[in-house]
């Protein structure tokens, strides 16, 4: 039934633009969707290793930048005499760059760091995104600081010489968004199902008796981070050719909160649970806006958030599939004689598992 | 089933081993031996250093001074989880399971070490990969087979009765493919019958040729299972020999039941 489901969604998401003509609409659905993917490589940490990075949109915006640069090409006046002249490079080469320089932070932060958990992780996470913030904002011979990297050229699709196709229209940057949020989904979806998933999860359940029974404790979560760093780089190089203009403000502080709270309302450590959440609050705010005044959205997206992690602590993906077992009865696990809580974690495995 | 007899080779070696806490010394010049396929016990008092003596051997503890051997290789220095490579596996006193995942997933995690993918392959989804998780999970349900607990397979490890859990710990133990297991008060808190049957199982694991190193408050059960016993007193070893040996040792007993009115 789940498999049925995941593919009734694919199937939603492919045919949705040739109904759906309201291009502005469309626009939200790739903001959206860039966002789901940043909140699903957020998920990978959060929801699986347990560790909560409130730095992410560093790597997002470290792919964003990266992606740009190499696109646009770059001079570097190294010495009064020497310049590095980086020549502008196809545009998924720059992608791919993006992607790359974003695993490569994501192993850093992650053999400085995971000596350190909890408290102390999330503080040289969120310290490490103001850093790069800084750097971004500061070194204007790079990145032209606060003036932003302009005329990003867009992602082309071309047969050489015979066919081109710049991706300026919505239509395929829509695709395209939801091609990577496919391989992104099916990436976390394998690691999770795997020995190496499975080990992420002990870290997170229980790491004297992980490491007891021959988990490298450290291993597992550098690799969760440099998949998940990599995956929010992918995520800003697909912004960066899609807005076409990228400055510091990437950085800020409120897009981490936000992919945080995807990957909390829609259900952390369930692979639905930061679609769920990223399509929630990638559109109701636009949906909001028709008929709201700026200060009346946000009361209603904060009592919104509020009543979800009130009534659905767990997220709404578990919250759903408990009721769906519950209703139908589909789960294998009776629960047993446990409390309402442990009943509803097991529903989030099996939700986890099955979607 | 192989005895201890004086004959098997010594696989573990615990060397002039200290441990101290600031002033406090929680072993101070502990050595002893345990040989392949026996089960050899450490008992003493309450503090006497008995978790200390294991979180030492499964590297939770660097050890002040000393040197830990398993099959002539040292552990000193290295991480549980490079020990546990070496077939060195541990339970823990205070029950430690993965309370929110399934009895089931609870030994697919212990069985970790078995399973051989690499990051790519699994990424790739490889044919190997899938074969060798269908190879897991048979695995899996053996071992469940093995200590009891197959109609718990779809549980929750947390939700089970505590004499369960226990049983399921060691479940995660033996899935880590141990040749030296290290039990850790594994009856505290079982009933009777659970520890009888507990003791049984002893007897399996130690006829699959694992070697086993007992810390055990029972002393019906380790008088009844171990082929050794070596005994701690404040971070001492005052006595080492067979059960019945132990049973007879004026200094044991002393440390057991107190000085009486002599010392005073």
């Amino acid at each position: 039934m789940n498999r049925w489901l995941t593919w009734a969604w694919v199937a939603f998401l492919l045919t949705l633009p040739l109904w759906m003509e309201d291009q502005y609409f469309l626009h939200i659905l790739i903001t959206s969707g860039i966002f789901t993917i940043a909140a699903m490589s957020l998920n990978l940490l959060l929801g699986y290793t347990g560790q909560l990075s409130l730095g992410h949109v560093a790597f997002f915006g470290i792919g964003a930048y990266t992606s740009a640069l190499v696109s646009l090409g770059f001079d570097l006046e190294l010495t009064d005499t020497y310049t590095f002249v980086f020549a502008p490079r196809p545009v998924w080469v720059a992608f791919v760059a993006g992607i790359v320089v974003a695993g490569m932070s994501g192993w850093l932060i992650g053999k400085i760091s995971f000596k350190v958990r909890g408290a102390y992780f999330v503080i040289v996470t969120i310290s490490f995104a103001e850093v790069v913030r800084l750097v971004a904002l500061n070194w204007v011979d790079l990145t032209e600081g606060p003036m932003a990297l302009n005329n990003i050229p867009p992602f082309t699709l071309a047969v050489p010489g015979v066919w081109e196709l710049a991706f300026f229209h919505k239509l395929p940057n829509y695709y395209l968004v939801l091609a990577v949020a496919i391989v992104s989904y099916v990436t976390v979806r394998r690691l999770v199902h795997s020995r190496i998933g499975r080990a992420m999860i002990a870290l997170r359940e229980n790491e004297p008796l992980a490491a007891s029974a021959g988990v490298d404790v450290t291993r597992y979560l550098v690799l969760a981070a440099i998949v998940s760093a990599a995956m929010a780089g992918a995520a800003g190089g697909l912004y960066t050719h899609y807005i076409r203009i990228v400055d510091p403000d990437v950085f800020l502080f409120i897009y981490t909160v936000t992919m945080v709270i995807m990957v909390i309302t829609g259900g952390k450590g369930t692979l639905a649970g930061p679609i769920v959440g990223g399509l929630i609050f990638g559109i109701l705010p636009e949906v909001l806006r028709e008929f709201a005044s700026p200060e009346v959205q946000w009361i209603i997206y904060g009592v919104f958030m509020i009543m979800i992690v009130f009534f659905l602590p767990n997220g709404i993906v578990p919250a759903l599939s408990a009721w769906w077992n519950d209703r139908f009865g589909a789960t294998p696990s009776a629960g047993g004689p446990g409390t309402g809580l442990p009943d509803l974690e097991a529903a989030t495995r099996t939700a986890g598992e099955a979607t | 089933m192989s005895a201890g007899n004086g004959t098997a080779e010594t696989v573990l070696a615990v060397d002039d081993l200290a441990v101290h806490f600031g002033g406090l010394a929680a072993l101070n010049n502990v050595s002893f031996d345990v040989r392949e396929g026996e089960v050899a016990s450490l008992i003493g008092p309450n503090g006497a250093g008995k978790t200390t003596a294991f979180n030492v051997i499964t590297g939770f503890q660097p050890p002040t001074t000393g040197t830990i051997r398993y099959k002539g290789q040292s552990l000193n220095g290295l991480r549980p989880n490079q020990i546990a490579e070496f077939g060195v596996v541990r339970t823990f006193q205070k029950t430690s399971v993965f309370a929110s995942n399934s009895v089931f997933d609870n030994i697919l995690i212990g069985l970790h070490r078995q399973g051989a993918s690499k990051t790519w392959e699994i990424l790739l989804s490889l044919p190997r990969v899938r074969k060798e998780e269908l190879w897991l999970r048979e695995k899996a349900a053996e071992i469940l087979d093995f200590v009891g607990l197959s109609a718990r397979a779809n549980e929750l490890g947390g939700a089970l009765p505590y004499g369960e859990q226990r049983l399921l710990e060691v479940a995660i133990a033996l899935a880590a493919d141990p040749s030296l297991l290290l039990l850790d008060e594994p009856v505290s808190g079982m009933n009777p019958a659970e520890t009888a049957s507990f003791m049984d199982m002893v007897g399996k694991i130690r006829a699959r040729g694992i070697t086993i190193l007992l810390v055990e408050h029972d002393m019906r059960m380790v008088m009844e299972v171990s082929d050794r016993v070596v005994v701690l007193n404040q971070g001492q070893i005052i006595a080492e020999g067979t059960p019945d040996e132990i049973q007879q040792d004026a200094e044991v007993i002393r440390a057991y039941l107190g000085h009486g009115a002599r010392r005073a």
